[in-house]
């Protein structure tokens, strides 16, 4: 790009002693570019670079709340820290209850996605606007403001008991049993995330040439067979890419279990980023930081298992 | 919901089951259905809010009576009153919005000008630094609070407004989003300055920035929202009351001695939730398409 605007006869032949005016200009863009990068540059740095290899070094320390004025004196104790992370009960039930969470969680929240979006581009045209949007809204509204509102449907006798009353089925005291505890939170987690996904999956089922659905219409395949054959085949990048957005976010769940159950009944919704959470408030900055990278850990496998997959498909 | 009564408007009059030959012509029973299902779909996701709104405005009492009733007995704006006066909400919104704003301003800014050196200049370091801002893209907020926290103790930032702020000041996802923008910009545009005379600054100003209304638009968005329903982070800088931002606000009255105060909390979930619904509604087409281009790229 540079080059093009350099008149050709004055690099050549300059007798090597001027500094070539096409290094001298890229010189003088590096300049500029990193100027253009300069605020990003600073910020990224400071809170997020910093902070990942902080909580990287400090994960091998014994640093507490007690060090933050010395932050250089801390103990050095290498693994000890993880090694004593998986033989605590408590964070392998944290970790047990966010795998619960995410596998459980990931396909019920993309077969509904899924769902509607096929409805929603089912060939209907009136109120699809009003469908999106009603779909969508949960997706803005504050976690901790749909889980005040949630923790009052999911009392003993609360709203979604009485629906279910009105088909015969008596309703556990969800957000108190210890079984029945993180199914709540995935039905309200399926609620609050479908409407992300099935803006992308509608995205993507647009893109779903018509004329090849046509054509096996006309060699006689059903809806189901059509669907099953051509539309899921056709849609897998997307679903993939479905996936890992959800997945990456799944595997933090924190707000729900903080505000509807504090972790409880008995640790049955202790997530990995609250039990993090907990291990900071009881002062323990460096095993909190050895938690939370198990956790980058299983995020940073899991997206690239997930984008391999995706890649080689394509 | 209003919308059942004006749903069978939408079929065709008189459709007939014919023979279903080209896939774009369906009968208009299964069409029937569809709209029945999705309407009954809208209503039940819909519904915890009706049920929130209702409640807001009944007594602790009848709520505890009644905790699965939708119409109010005797409706009181009591709750809301409450939230105005004694509890002083819109501090709390003025802190939520203070906080949305600067972090969606520094976002703007700040991505475009990288994205744009990124997409459109060639200098030394390009492609490592765009490596270490796409490595960092799925960093859980939960591995750097901890370090985060002692580096704001440090820096006396601690309960502060740019404690809130300046994390979040930039992210990897807008650099993503205006580079990839930017590419799509014709060289050509910004070579024809460049002749003319104009520097980086100018050209950047003048003729890219006024280019990049719809990937300004997508990250304000997701940017604004992000802000505004941000907790974790907020829950550990923000250390006393003037400095809470509403989610903070709400979590720690719903799990704090006012837990029991039903009406009070449904009438508080009402207003952290209405500015940003309303948002939606005004800008959904905006809201969703950030969504799909984020989302697809």
């Amino acid at each position: 790009m540079a080059a093009t605007t350099v008149p050709a006869g004055a690099v050549i032949g300059a007798g090597g002693k001027r500094v070539d005016p096409g290094v001298s200009r890229r010189r003088r863009q590096t300049m500029i570019a990193w100027l253009f990068a300069l605020p990003f540059v600073l910020v990224f740095g400071v809170f997020m670079l910093f902070p990942l290899v902080s909580s990287f070094l400090m994960s091998f320390t014994d640093f507490t709340n007690r060090d933050v004025s010395t932050p250089l004196a801390v103990g050095f104790v290498g693994i000890d820290q993880y090694v004593d992370l998986f033989g605590n009960p408590q964070f392998i039930k944290s970790m047990v209850n966010t795998g619960y969470f995410v596998i459980v969680g990931i396909p019920l929240t993309m077969i509904v996605a899924l769902t509607l979006a096929v409805a929603l581009n089912s060939g209907i045209e009136k109120f699809r606007t009003v469908f999106r949007v009603g779909f969508y809204t949960p997706v803005v509204t504050s976690i901790v403001a749909v889980a005040v509102v949630w923790k009052f449907i999911l009392q003993q006798d609360g709203l979604l008991n009485t629906v279910l009353s009105w088909v015969g089925i008596s309703g556990p005291d969800w957000l108190n049993s210890t079984t029945w505890a993180m199914p709540a939170l995935i039905l309200m987690a399926v609620w609050r995330n479908m409407g992300t996904l099935m803006i992308i999956f509608l995205a993507g089922l647009q893109t779903i040439p018509e004329d090849v659905k046509e054509a096996a219409a006309i060699d006689g395949a059903n809806a189901w067979q059509r669907f099953i054959r051509i539309t899921l085949p056709l849609m897998r990048p997307t679903l993939l890419l479905g996936a890992v957005l959800l997945s990456v976010g799944y595997l933090q769940f924190f707000e729900e279990p903080y505000v509807m159950t504090k972790g409880g009944p008995l640790d049955a919704t202790l997530s990995i980023s609250y039990f993090t959470f907990n291990q900071f408030g009881f002062g323990k900055y460096g095993y909190a930081s050895a938690a939370s990278y198990v956790l980058f850990v299983v995020i940073a496998l899991l997206s690239l298992v997930q984008f391999r997959a995706l890649r080689s498909k394509d | 919901m209003t919308l059942s009564e004006d749903t069978p408007v939408a079929l065709e009059p008189g459709g007939r089951p014919a023979p279903n030959k080209n896939p774009r012509v369906r009968p208009s029973r299964g069409r029937l259905i569809t709209y029945v299902l999705l309407v009954v779909a809208v209503a039940v996701t819909l519904l915890p809010f009706f049920w929130m709104l209702l409640g807001s405005v009944k007594t602790d009492g009848e709520i505890l009576r009644n905790p699965s009733g939708f119409m109010p007995e005797d409706p009181t704006l009591a709750n809301y009153a409450t939230w105005f006066t004694d509890l002083n909400i819109s501090m709390f919104f003025v802190n939520s919005l203070i906080v949305a704003v600067f972090t969606v301003l520094g976002n703007l800014v700040f991505c475009s000008m990288i994205g744009y050196a990124l997409a459109k200049m060639d200098f030394i370091g390009k492609r490592v630094l765009f490596l270490l801002v796409m490595l960092t893209l799925m960093v859980p907020g939960v591995v750097t609070f901890v370090p985060l926290f002692v580096l704001v103790t440090k820096m006396g930032l601690l309960n502060t407004y740019p404690a809130l702020i300046l994390p979040f000041l930039t992210s990897p996802l807008g650099v993503f989003l205006m580079r990839q923008f930017m590419m799509g910009i014709p060289d050509s545009l910004i070579e024809a300055a460049r002749i003319d005379g104009a520097g980086e600054f100018r050209i950047f100003a003048r003729v890219v920035m006024p280019l990049c209304g719809p990937p300004l638009a997508t990250l304000g968005i997701l940017t604004f929202l992000g802000s505004w329903n941000n907790f974790l982070w907020p829950l550990v800088a923000a250390q006393s009351e003037e400095m809470y931002t509403l989610p903070v606000m709400l979590a720690l009255y719903s799990t704090g001695e006012s837990a029991t105060k039903y009406g009070l909390l449904l009438a508080g979930s009402v207003l952290v939730i209405t500015p940003i619904v309303l948002l939606f509604v005004l800008l959904q087409r905006y809201f969703i398409q950030s969504v799909a281009t984020a989302g697809v790229k």
